[in-house]
């Protein structure tokens, strides 16, 4: 008696133990999940943070009169003044080598920073000011603590030399980190220093605008029809069978379709906001579809019986009358689906939108990139800088990700009706 | 429901109000036809460069080909200009990196799910789900940075302290990452699916004394095996369409191998390779994407048509 209760408690406790151990790995599961997706945010944050602030030198600058001709001050040669500039600042350098490796310090911008203080200010012609310019890459990368000092004294591309100077800068207190404006109002750039996401930034505005006047109107007159006027129906089984096979396609063949049909056959500009934002309206089209099927069905069948009891039609009944109460839902479901496309990537690689592009485009017309298209390809780029500003970009696109959800979950629960 | 001929009294009221109907009525037929169009443009596109394709390279040298070069060279008279185009090292690349996913994914995925349907509370749920599905919100350019940049070098260092050759682009790294991408589409598929069975099931499994996670094991799971098996379909379907993470962390390099620590090249990653910058249409390097392009859409659709079918189905059991 005794003995078989002793053995089956030893097998209750080992099914109690089997049921813990059950628990725990779906504990474990989620948290690996979850893990990683903070692992990967925060790293990421973490190596894009720098790319907020940036590294300025100061030197003084000899604006005289021998240099800019004040009638035309635009005509000067700037360079040989900020070279000449440094040089006066290093007076006992007199190596070219060593020359070139101090006019490395600085961005190759200063001359055009130079040229518009210049232009702008013409009563500083003839004298001598202390001007700030950004610094170069690798000195930026120095400064900031992102890459150390090695055994041979150099740091990164910087040599032991440069190093040094970089040192004087600092000691004359002729170095500091701003933040770094430019990389929210610059287009991109070969150079890290000057790279900034303007230009894919309103690149992705355009494109994300055009998808939106697209697959809004399409997406919601298609799930009205589907849902309100042909509901199980051959037809509508049909298209229905299509819609959710569509959602399923990967991206990459939507990319296909722009890059042969609207590309090839239609002759559109390449590169373009305009098709990009077609493929991705036809991308975004079935997410758009379902939830403005799911926002109609939720609306009670009291609201349309009433309608059509006082003598509306069909068509006034739905416009009138269940639209406007399924339209936040709607909205919602064109936020979510908006929200994806600002992330897509592979189908505008098909279409062109991989051009380096340095001005903002002005027009849905004109050669875009978009910004995951730019991330990718910073992320490709050699150039060390460049990591710093692949994450900042990447971050700057999750801070929109996040915002279209809030906006979307916002608007589901402000509208959230009960029939 | 009203009828259609009552419909067709009140409208005879007022024949600037049929008009304005017959219009709109017009816009949403059209409208719900954009879909369908789609999809036709989409077979159509691919379809006319890929049968050119296939008049200049046989079907069965694209399918069976063990070999992809797909250089053209610049004159004529080259030697090695028709290069070969045979699909199976990239057909091998995807498969090997979507296993590696979906081992990943799979045990992760599915502990989730029967974790947040069968032990989690509505408050963690309610937590715990909008967190796991960020996952499947972050573009995917983002992993593929990760990947290549964080993850691949550490597979690296890590083999290579245990004396192991990794390459930089190896399809561990790709199917790693990508395998945490997919997670939240097997775990909300899957939590869906476990709900819906009926609870009644779940009561006698406890009647008879049954722990919870037998119950599980014994009941749920083999009452839910379908719907799981529909979110898995999605889910490799998803990984095999998948195209920036490969670009990124996978490469080019077409090799034959089933080993992950090496490096492969995918169906997108070709596709993407042979149709950005300038192409010329009539080469047969930039024709072959097309049918890479054909054959990745219709191995996806088939996988997602046979999911559907088995979701549907198991909802109808239950319904």
């Amino acid at each position: 008696m005794t003995n078989s209760f002793v053995m089956r408690s030893s097998k209750s406790r080992k099914r109690h133990a089997a049921e813990m151990r059950f628990q725990w790995m779906g504990r474990i599961a989620i948290i690996i999940a979850i893990g990683f997706l903070v692992f990967m945010v925060g790293s990421i944050a973490m190596m894009g943070a720098g790319a907020l602030k940036q590294t300025h030198i100061a030197f003084d600058v000899d604006l005289s009169h021998n240099e800019i001709d004040p009638a035309f001050p635009e005509k000067a040669d700037y360079d040989a003044i900020i070279k000449a500039s440094l040089r006066k600042a290093f007076p006992d350098i007199t190596d070219r080598r060593e020359k070139r490796e101090l006019y490395r310090l600085v961005s190759a911008e200063a001359s055009f920073s130079l040229k518009n203080f210049v232009v702008n200010n013409p009563a500083h012609i003839g004298q001598t000011h202390k001007l700030w310019f950004i610094a170069s890459d690798d000195v930026d990368l120095f400064f900031k603590g992102n890459i150390t000092i090695d055994e041979k004294g150099n740091a990164g591309r910087l040599n032991a030399q440069e190093v040094a100077w970089v040192r004087i800068f600092e000691r004359n207190q002729n170095i500091e980190t701003r933040f770094n404006t430019r990389f929210f109002t610059a287009g991109d750039s070969r150079e890290p220093e000057l790279a900034g996401i303007l230009s894919s930034l309103t690149g992705t505005a355009f494109t994300l605008l055009i998808t939106f006047l697209i697959a809004f109107p399409i997406g919601i007159f298609s799930a009205i029809f589907l849902e309100e006027f042909i509901p199980q129906s051959r037809w509508g089984d049909i298209i229905e069978v299509n819609i959710t096979n569509l959602a399923a396609v990967p991206s990459i063949v939507f990319g296909i379709l722009g890059l042969t049909i609207f590309l090839n056959t239609f002759g559109m500009p390449r590169s373009s906001p305009l098709v990009g934002g077609l493929v991705l309206a036809l991308m975004t089209l079935p997410t758009i579809i379902i939830a403005s099927r799911a926002a109609l069905r939720s609306v009670s069948p009291s609201i349309r019986e009433a309608a059509l009891g006082v003598g509306a039609t069909q068509i006034q009944t739905v416009f009138h009358h269940v639209v406007p109460l399924a339209l936040p839902g709607m909205l919602t479901g064109a936020i979510v689906g908006m929200a994806r496309a600002l992330g897509e990537t592979a189908p505008l690689l098909m279409i062109g939108m991989v051009a380096f592009i340095v001005d903002v485009p002005n027009s849905i017309l004109a050669p875009a990139t978009a910004l995951p298209v730019q991330i990718f390809l910073w992320a490709d780029s050699p150039e060390r800088a460049f990591l710093e500003k692949t994450s900042a970009a990447i971050i700057v696109l999750l801070v929109f990700l996040v915002l279209m959800n809030l906006i979307a979950i916002i608007l589901r629960s402000k509208h959230r009706q009960r029939f | 429901m009203i009828s259609s001929s009552e419909i067709s009294l009140t409208r005879k009221t007022s024949t600037g109000k049929m008009l304005s109907e017959g219009a709109v009525y017009f816009v949403l037929i059209a409208s719900s036809l954009v879909a369908v169009g789609v999809t036709i443009g989409i077979v159509m596109s691919m379809l006319f460069e890929a049968v050119q394709f296939f008049n200049l390279v046989p079907i069965q040298d694209f399918l069976f080909g063990l070999e992809w070069s797909p250089q053209t060279a610049i004159r004529s008279d080259q030697v090695g200009s028709s290069g070969s185009f045979g699909a199976v090292p990239l057909i091998t690349g995807t498969l090997l990196i979507s296993t590696i996913a979906m081992l990943v994914a799979t045990p992760l995925g599915l502990a989730s799910a029967i974790y947040l349907a069968e032990y989690a509370g509505p408050r963690q749920r309610n937590i715990i789900k909008p967190i796991l599905e960020i996952l499947a919100g972050i573009p995917t350019v983002v992993y593929g940075f990760f990947a290549a940049l964080v993850i691949a070098p550490f597979i690296r260092t890590t083999g290579g302290s245990f004396g192991l050759e990794i390459a930089s682009e190896s399809a561990l790294a790709a199917g790693l990452v990508m395998g945490i991408m997919i997670v939240p589409l097997i775990s909300s598929l899957s939590d869906d699916v476990i709900n819906a069975v009926p609870q009644e099931l779940r009561d006698a499994s406890f009647g008879l004394g049954a722990t919870h996670s037998e119950t599980i094991k014994k009941v749920i799971l083999p009452a839910a095996i379908s719907g799981i098996a529909g979110s898995l379909l999605l889910a490799a379907s998803t990984a095999i369409g998948e195209t920036m993470i490969v670009v990124m962390a996978a490469g080019l390099a077409a090799n034959l191998t089933a080993n992950p620590l090496e490096a492969v090249t995918t169906v997108t990653a070709q596709i993407v390779a042979l149709l950005t910058g300038d192409q010329e249409f009539d080469s047969a390097k930039t024709l072959s994407a097309f049918a890479l392009g054909l054959l990745l859409f219709v191995v996806t659709l088939i996988l997602n048509i046979i999911a559907q079918k088995i979701v549907k189905h198991y909802r109808e059991q239950y319904d």
